[in-house]
């Protein structure tokens, strides 16, 4: 019945995979970049306050989160925060899936859900000195003390706008950029990661 | 480098803020009775103290959110900082020898 569909999406960072395998380094001061792209990502509005604020909770598995920085997860699904009343549900179902569910969960109420997975692409920053190089172009302070595994934060990395998200504590990193601005960003990490490669200087 | 604190976002940079103007200039009442001159007055003329002033911010690569912000324009002082919906705090020493 349904014709079979050939995937023929190309994903925004496509031609820099080489560059990005051939970026990592290993070691102490091991840090290594890639892309994992077609993410499901499905932007939320709605009245933290409303019944259809509840119903989406449910729906989801998980409460939102009501404060800058938090995520909330919950089976394929992680939320993070984007403002009061927004939200960025990250997942790893479909997305026609994920929208069709949350919309019937909004029914009629004030509100939006709309699958904006090719927005943004992912790019994933981890290893030992995953944070220094984040550091040398984001104004955030990561430290451990201030910024966890778990936390989620709209910022900037070198001029790029992106959703910073740290997943775990080696650290691992999944920056967010737009689409059109992901070029830039990995050759950016990628220059950035380079130092690592050669001694610790005192 | 300003350091502003989004009212829903914390201490950010400047960096991630865009700067939108005086804060606190309502809409006419009833815009089809202006004349020129008023309507020029309400679209062009802004106050330019030297001192507390309540202007607007937008955390552009945060939360995307206007607030306003009292600045003093004498030192670059971030005064304090409040949602849109809030009036303009009394500050203490505003005004004062400081």
């Amino acid at each position: 019945m349904a014709e079979p569909t050939i995937d023929a999406r190309v994903s925004p960072l496509a031609h820099l995979q080489e560059r990005m395998r051939a970026a990592a380094v290993t070691g102490a001061r091991g840090v290594t970049l890639t892309e994992r792209p077609f993410l499901t990502m499905v932007n939320l509005r709605v009245d933290p306050a409303s019944e259809a604020a509840d119903r989406i909770e449910k729906t989801l598995g998980a409460p939102l989160p009501g404060q800058c920085g938090h995520t909330a997860a919950a089976g394929p699904h992680t939320v993070a925060w984007l403002g009061p009343d927004e939200w960025l549900v990250l997942s790893r179902a479909e997305p026609a899936a994920v929208t069709a569910e949350l919309r019937e969960a909004l029914g009629g109420d004030p509100g939006s859900v709309v699958d904006v997975s090719a927005n943004r692409t992912t790019l994933e920053l981890g290893g030992p000195a995953a944070r220094q190089v984040l550091e040398k172009g984001c104004p955030l302070d990561l430290h451990p003390r201030v910024f966890a595994p778990g936390r989620a934060v709209s910022t900037t990395v070198g001029p790029v706008a992106v959703l910073l998200w740290q997943v775990d504590d080696v650290p691992t990193y999944r920056l967010f950029p737009r689409s059109s601005f992901a070029d830039y960003l990995a050759r950016w990490l990628i220059d950035a990661m380079g130092e690592y490669r050669g001694p610790d200087l005192p | 480098m300003l350091l502003i604190t989004c009212p829903w976002c914390g201490p950010r940079d400047e960096t991630e803020y865009h700067y939108g103007g005086q804060a606190h200039v309502p809409y006419p009442e009833t815009p089809a009775d202006l004349t020129d001159g008023q309507w020029a007055e309400y679209v062009f003329y802004r106050d330019n103290p030297k001192g507390p002033f309540a202007e607007r911010w937008v955390h552009s690569t945060g939360c995307r959110r206007w607030f306003n912000v009292l600045r003093d324009t004498a030192t670059h002082e971030v005064l304090t900082s409040y949602r849109i919906d809030e009036p303009r705090p009394e500050l203490p020493h505003a005004g004062g020898n400081r």
